[in-house]
């Protein structure tokens, strides 16, 4: 019985560590077939109104944007919005934090009030704000006018359309970054504050030389996920503009949304979409491998 | 509904009293106005019914994707007479037009099953049909065997007929011999003025002669009528905006979108006459369109006319219609004017749009689906809506024909017809029928923002359009 049984356990206790990483195996395999398809689609010049014309030409796509000035414009548009909004939302959300940071009941009342708009779906809020912004009715166009400016256009002139979306972007997600920040914030070890209260450290140096070298991991994690979100950006400029007027708020998810579903023209929309990624990708790693280098400087720290 | 008052309304639709000796004789079985509707729909499918077996699928599901629209709130109100005929039962998802188009091509690219036959556009068909997501109509109006023999397919307006009908090839004639019929016309508006009389009169202005006049009307009441703007045009980053009244005009002065020559296209929209063209019209919106153009779309144009924010608007006729009518503002305020852009032209030539009706070439239960489709486009089903619903414009000529029809549009809304019949002989499809419409309307649209917010000039953003086209047709093979 026992020289029988031993076999079976040890060939049980060999495929358990590949069972056990069945489950990630095949997490890997789902998200890995879309992007393969995504990439091989890249490759092709492929519309769908145009199936004769369907053929394999390897990087055509790719090169074809090197000299399409409505690329270019593409990767500007995309690379401010997203400059704009993590910059500003970081700026927003860390001031908004630390004027919460001591716990009151006034303060925990806010930061969950602050918290509303980041519970509204963003193309909601998108309409929403298409309606205050409306010249004709809009409460915000009211507004601006009673401080005497006059015909202000929203997103509906070219000059002010990226300011809107950007307005209605820091809404929406400003608070996410605050309540990341103050989060840390509330974490913190309390000893060097202390100590710098004793000796009379000015509020300044202590925020510069303490607070914000702690708060820095913190920060890079909250703008690393606005960064990633940021610049794939469509649920808040395609329903207010369509990425007009003209091309000016025509970032990379609204150009391939176009390209895909009203011009069919899947190649390009998908080597859109991995030119996005390749972006997201060096963006990501870029942030990664601060956030680890200041982690190890931490350890060393300890 | 007593058996009385089923033959009564049966002797109606075979002709043997006029309309007053029927609504005389109704109210004197004590019939209500709502049941006589009801009554006298259900007595024109039960002759519809007569020489055809339309219980052939009885028990089939059909589901249908549609658009908010008033031609689907008539198809809707009638639908219980097709489930009564036929056996069949029919659902629907409805959604608004922003994200109508985009949900259809979602649905036909992606091969699904889940819609039997759809709303759509001509100029959408252009993509849809050479793609293979859509059937060729003609194996189904051909065959006596699956078209009832009263469906008279050739009562339907023969100008939409051939506009629903391309044969594939970029550039190729519209209703060509060779042509498959992608779609069946369902209702349709051709684009014209409409304006508040009222706000006309208190200016004391007339309504435009021509395009050079209709920037003056506009200016002056921007200026004079005391808040409203002058002028409604679309103005969205899309092909919207390019095929009603900007079109109409444009096709007026005899200009193309593109010229064939060989079996290729070239962008046709930098000529002299075009640019001048484009001047006028950016000026018109500059001057007197309202404020955030950029973002406006059927539904703005409308709502404005109609809330009295703005004076005219030259986009479809059946929008002013709307506007005319329901709870609007204006109500009763509104004229019709057809228009002529150019001085020198003899006759308007409204560019139109034909909601229509098409099969997806991935359904499973085509036959029955076409039985839904002939009765939604049938004469019976096409003079209920036109009658008791909002179904204008009808497609059919009889229709056109109906004295209660006529009458009820000649006395709730003063001077359509007036302008109709002016505006219909030159109306139909002015856009050269080939793959990539949407990808130039949309570029189209984009320059002609540029221009409005004088991001660039007329004659160099033509120019741009126009080479970007070029080159654009040629990556595809078509130039």
């Amino acid at each position: 019985m026992t020289s029988i049984a031993a076999p079976v356990r040890r060939r049980k206790i060999l495929l358990l560590p590949y069972l056990l990483s069945l489950p990630a195996l095949l997490v890997c395999i789902g998200i890995l077939i879309p992007f393969v398809t995504a990439v091989y689609y890249s490759m092709l010049r492929y519309r769908l109104n145009l199936p004769y014309l369907k053929g394999f030409i390897w990087f055509g796509n790719y090169k074809e944007f090197l000299t399409d000035s409505e690329f270019w414009n593409t990767v500007r548009v995309s690379l401010e919005y997203t400059a704009l909004t993590v910059g500003s939302e970081l700026l927003l959300g860390l001031v908004i934090a630390l004027l919460l940071q001591k716990q009151s009941r006034f303060n925990n009342m806010a930061s969950i009030l602050l918290l509303l708009p980041l519970m509204t779906a963003p193309a909601l809020a998108s309409l929403m704000w298409k309606l205050m912004t409306n010249p004709n009715f809009g409460v915000l166009s009211y507004l601006v006018q009673l401080m005497g400016v006059h015909n202000f256009q929203w997103a509906s002139s070219p000059n002010s359309a990226l300011f809107t979306v950007v307005l209605v972007d820091v809404w929406v997600y400003t608070p996410f970054i605050m309540i990341l920040l103050l989060a840390g914030l509330r974490s913190l070890p309390t000893q060097p504050f202390e100590a710098a209260a004793l000796d009379g450290v000015p509020r300044r140096f202590v925020f510069f030389r303490i607070t914000l070298p702690m708060l820095t991991p913190y920060i890079i994690t909250a703008a690393l996920f606005r960064l990633l979100d940021a610049i794939q950006q469509f649920d808040i400029i395609y329903p207010m503009t369509q990425g007009g007027p003209g091309d000016t708020l025509l970032v990379f998810q609204v150009r391939a949304y176009l390209e895909f579903y009203q011009y069919t023209n899947v190649g390009k929309s998908a080597a859109l979409l991995m030119i996005l990624w390749a972006i997201t990708y060096a963006l990501s790693n870029v942030f990664i491998k601060q956030w680890l280098k200041l982690r190890e400087r931490a350890r060393g720290l300890a | 509904m007593t058996d009385k008052a089923k033959d009564f309304f049966a002797a109606f639709k075979a002709g043997k009293m006029n309309r007053r000796e029927l609504m005389s004789g109704a109210g004197k079985l004590g019939v209500t106005a709502a049941s006589a509707n009801f009554m006298l729909n259900a007595a024109a499918t039960e002759a519809l019914a007569a020489d055809f077996d339309w219980m052939k699928h009885k028990g089939t599901k059909l589901h249908l994707l549609l658009n908010k629209h008033p031609y689907a709130d008539a198809m809707i109100a009638d639908l219980d007479n097709f489930k009564k005929m036929t056996g069949m039962e029919v659902t629907y998802d409805i959604f608004p037009e922003d994200v109508y188009f985009d949900k259809v091509a979602a649905a036909l690219s992606s091969k699904s099953t889940q819609y039997d036959a759809f709303m759509t556009g001509a100029y959408q068909t252009w993509e849809y049909g050479p793609a293979g997501w859509i059937d060729d109509l003609n194996a189904f109006i051909k065959d006596p065997a699956k078209t009832n023999p009263n469906y008279n397919w050739d009562d339907v307006l023969p100008g939409l007929r051939a506009s629903t009908a391309w044969n594939g090839v970029p550039g190729g004639a519209l209703g060509s011999a060779d042509a498959k019929q992608w779609c069946i016309p369902w209702g349709f508006e051709l684009n014209s003025i409409t304006y508040n009389r009222k706000m006309y009169d208190k200016v004391g202005v007339q309504p435009a002669k021509n395009m050079p006049d209709l920037l003056e009307v506009s200016a002056k009441l921007t200026k004079d009528a005391g808040g409203p703007y002058g002028i409604g045009v679309r103005g969205s980053r899309s092909w919207a905006t390019i095929h009603p009244g900007f079109l109409s005009g444009y096709s007026n002065y005899g200009q193309r979108d593109f010229t064939v020559e060989g079996g290729k296209l070239k962008a046709a929209m930098n000529t002299k006459v075009s640019k001048d063209y484009h001047k006028m019209f950016v000026k018109m919106v500059q001057d007197s369109g309202p404020k955030n153009w950029s973002t406006y779309t059927w539904y703005q144009v409308g709502t404005d006319l109609g809330a009295g924010a703005s004076a005219t608007i030259f986009d479809a006729d059946i929008l002013g219609y709307f506007m005319d009518g329901g709870d609007n503002k204006e109500k009763g305020n509104l004229g019709f004017h057809a228009f002529a852009a150019n001085p020198d032209a003899k006759a308007p030539t409204p560019n139109v749009w034909i909601w229509s009706l098409a099969m997806n070439s991935a359904g499973k239960q085509k036959d029955p689906t076409w039985y839904f489709m002939q009765w939604a486009s049938s004469t019976e089903h096409d003079m209920f809506g036109a009658r008791k619903m909002d179904f204008v414009n009808p497609v059919r000529a009889s229709v056109w024909k109906d004295g209660d029809f006529r009458d009820r549009i000649a006395k709730s809304y003063a001077g359509y017809l007036e302008q109709f019949d002016a505006s219909s002989p030159g109306a139909k499809i002015y856009f050269t029928a080939q793959p990539l419409f949407q990808e130039v309307t949309t570029q189209w649209a984009e320059t002609l923002q540029k221009m409005v917010a004088k991001q660039v000039a007329v004659d160099e953003g033509l120019d741009q359009l126009a080479a970007s086209l070029d080159k654009k047709l040629k990556d595809a093979g078509l130039g």
